[in-house]
């Protein structure tokens, strides 16, 4: 799970992607894995480091967190490789 | 450490410009508490899914409706359309606000004297009438509804076999400017039938014709075709003054007012669209008043309105099963209220809320019942908040055609439930157990056991 370096993100949760154009709104938790993704962190961190702060057994989220990347791909967000 | 609310990670894409299939608005508030009682509650207590029934509801549409037409004409009817939900809970409710009984068929013709309609005040309508229950609602005076010859031909046997005289009126169809125009039902104005059966009935001397109805069709977005209605009843009634020197007693225009659901492909939701009952009422009084009727003769005005009148006052609660998401990357969601319940999807975009506090974030929804079938989606498009499994939704304005028009497919049905006015909750049709399916089956004897 590698993000697509250019992107440009707001601290509201305005994600702008310069290579095609296209804008996108991101909610906090959303934002937080973005950051989290663009400092190198791996899946394993991000899984420690929500379940820590937030309400959500590792189960739940793993499962959120996989559906978030699908988005993300499917959004062309990711880097090509993956 | 106190943790944080959790929601899961989002991101949508923003399309500048266009309104998108799922409508312009972001469906609205969250809907926690209906008449005062907790949606959560509700589903704890009775399960999930759940229909729920508003008396209040129910009671003050009725009034608003009732109002709108007496101010303008002098003497209205409604008539409980029973087809549209024959839950006697429901029924009892018109019948005590003082609407009459519409039934299409024997079963609800029964269903309506078990309440404690009085026979006098029940419209027998519809195009299936057996011999025996035109003896029975002959008998009991009951206003047929003459849909064909055949049915007026059997009529007129029959009054030679009772002790009362038939009350009938005749359906009439006609052309009132919407499409498609219903000429199924009832004997046509414009080719000459409806003159010609009120000709027939007439010099049989066998049947005591009542007066004239009319059904021009379902969730009629013009006031304006009521109108012509109307006014086609007035001039047959007024073809009967003059030929027979008979005065009618009513002019029955049907149902088909529209309610404040939204149809499937339309931008604007019905609620800012669709006539208010005043808009219908206007219409329809102004024709009768200015026909030729002498403020003395004008008849009675009944009116069978139905989905108008209890779509609002009903709602399903339900509960998120599962999210996933399809292969084009759009989101599914997956409820335990399906198509089997909510035969109205068909034609409806329900407006469906979330029963808890949500963020502000939406995404394009495609909302799915829990039927293993094709078919059973309940939004194809619709802008929900992140909604968590165990969540609820509530499905708002089902009160019309679901709870008759529903079917025991794949699941069981789930309890109705009645609020009443004082916000005390009655179960009025219990949820089905496995020996309500079971029961009328009858296994032949080498069937009996498997091995
Ligand atoms: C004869 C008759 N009256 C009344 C109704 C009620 O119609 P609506 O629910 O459109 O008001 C119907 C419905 O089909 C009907 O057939």
């Amino acid at each position: 799970m590698k993000i697509n370096h250019n992107l440009a993100v707001s601290e509201s949760g305005f994600l702008f992607n310069p290579g095609s154009g296209e804008s996108f709104t991101v909610n906090p938790i959303g934002a937080e894995i973005i950051a989290m993704l663009r400092s190198g962190k791996s899946r394993a961190e991000i899984i420690d480091s929500i379940t820590q702060l937030y309400q959500v057994d590792r189960n739940s989220f793993e499962k959120d967190l996989q559906d978030f990347n699908g988005i993300l791909k499917t959004y062309n967000l990711l880097e090509k490789d993956e | 450490m106190e943790k944080k609310h959790y929601e899961r990670p989002h991101i949508v894409r923003l399309d500048a410009g266009m309104p998108s299939k799922a409508g312009i608005r972001s469906e609205q508030l969250p809907t926690t508490h209906i008449d005062g009682i907790a949606v959560t509650e509700l589903i704890e207590k009775y399960g999930s899914p759940l229909f729920v029934l508003s008396e209040k509801t129910i009671r003050s549409v009725y009034q608003k409706a009732y109002k709108a037409f007496s101010t303008r004409y002098p003497k209205v009817q409604f008539a409980w359309s029973y087809k549209t939900n024959y839950l006697s809970a429901v029924c009892n409710i018109f019948h005590q606000e003082g609407s009459w009984a519409e039934v299409v068929s024997g079963f609800e013709y029964e269903k309506a004297i078990g309440n404690g309609v009085d026979p006098k005040k029940i419209i027998f309508n519809g195009p299936a009438k057996t011999w025996d229950e035109l003896v029975l609602a002959t008998e009991n005076s009951s206003l047929i509804h003459i849909d064909h010859l055949d049915e007026l031909y059997m009529l007129i046997e029959v009054a030679e076999t009772t002790s009362q005289k038939p009350r009938v009126a005749i359906r009439v169809n006609m052309d009132t400017g919407i499409y498609p125009m219903w000429d199924r039902f009832g004997f046509n104005y414009e080719n000459g039938q409806a003159w010609d059966a009120l000709n027939k009935i007439m010099h049989s001397g066998k049947l005591e014709l009542m007066g004239l109805h009319t059904h021009i069709g379902t969730f009629i977005m013009s006031a304006n075709a009521y109108a012509v209605a109307a006014s086609k009843l007035a001039e047959l009634a007024r073809s009967l003054q003059q030929k027979f020197n008979h005065q009618l007693k009513y002019i029955d225009l049907g149902g088909g007012f529209a309610s404040k659901n939204t149809l499937k492909g339309s931008y604007l939701p019905g609620s800012d669209t669709n006539p208010s009952f005043n808009e219908y009422a206007e219409a329809i009084s102004s024709a009768l008043i200015n026909s030729h009727f002498t403020p003395g003769e004008l008849p009675l005005l009944i009116l069978e309105t139905g989905r108008a009148l209890i779509d609002e006052a009903g709602y399903i609660l339900s509960t998120v099963i599962a999210n996933k998401r399809m292969s084009t990357g759009r989101r599914a969601t997956i409820i335990d209220a399906g198509v089997s319940l909510l035969f109205t999807s068909f034609w409806y975009q329900h407006q469906v809320s979330v029963a808890q506090g949500t963020s502000q974030y939406r995404e394009d929804t495609s909302l799915y019942g829990p039927l293993c079938m094709n078919i059973d989606c309940i939004r194809e498009s619709i802008n929900l908040p992140l909604l968590n499994v165990n969540d609820h939704v509530v499905i708002h304005q089902t009160g019309a055609y679901n709870l008759t028009q529903w079917m025991q497919f794949i699941h069981l049905r789930p309890n109705v439930v009645l609020i009443d006015e004082k916000g005390e909750v009655h179960i009025v049709r219990e949820k089905e157990k496995l020996s309500d399916v079971n029961g009328p089956e009858l296994l032949p004897e080498h069937l009996a056991k498997i091995n």
